[in-house]
């Protein structure tokens, strides 16, 4: 799945580890989702597309 | 960075788990090794250090429980593909192991601690290399 987390982390200069926290979720679990190694759960999808204000499909789109 | 509350519940969890392993361990030493060295086959100590490790046991499977539901969703990921290898290397290894026992191709029998062992470094190769994976 791609996705635009990494563009809209720099839009809002906020780091991996501060969104991690906002989203309660690792650093490590940011930083795969970005490199689209893992696919996030609708729950944590759900969460980062509250955190950033915009849908779930302004975020991910399925490839 | 501030710590938040999921990253202080982790952390007891984990804490908590360690407790009823450290537990467990010592317990199982005690039931394995008291009735031979401390209380020279007394029966009723003997059934009450049993008991002992059967509970510490079952707090040590209700803290993996609850330690593995507060892991956040790539290290649950990461856990339950290596618990999933784990277990199947577990399986197959330990019938094989039997059949080796049975059939005479080993010249020792096959012991639990040797499948116990086996299933424990798999676990842990299998966490290594999926950590790495995502990393």
């Amino acid at each position: 799945m791609k996705n635009r987390l990494k563009i809209l982390r720099a839009e809002h200069n906020i780091t991996q580890a501060d969104l991690a926290n906002a989203v309660e979720v690792s650093r490590q679990t940011i930083n795969a989702i970005e490199k689209e190694k893992f696919d996030p759960s609708l729950d944590l999808a759900f969460k980062l597309s509250k955190y950033f204000s915009k849908s779930i499909e302004e975020i991910f789109q399925y490839k | 960075m501030k710590t938040n509350e999921w990253q202080l519940q982790k952390k007891k969890n984990l804490k908590r788990l360690a407790f009823w392993t450290f537990g467990w361990v010592l317990s199982l030493a005690l039931v394995t090794f008291g009735s031979q060295f401390l209380w020279e086959g007394n029966q009723v100590i003997t059934y009450l250090a049993f008991f002992l490790n059967l509970g510490f046991g079952i707090g040590m499977i209700i803290a993996n429980r609850n330690h593995i539901n507060g892991l956040d969703e790539l290290d649950k990921k990461i856990t339950f593909d290596a618990m999933a290898i784990a277990l199947g290397v577990g399986v197959i290894g330990g019938l094989s192991f039997s059949v080796m026992d049975i059939t005479d191709m080993i010249g020792f029998d096959a012991e639990i601690s040797f499948l116990v062992i086996l299933i424990s470094i798999t676990y842990m190769i299998a966490i290594v290399t999926g950590k790495l994976r995502y990393k």
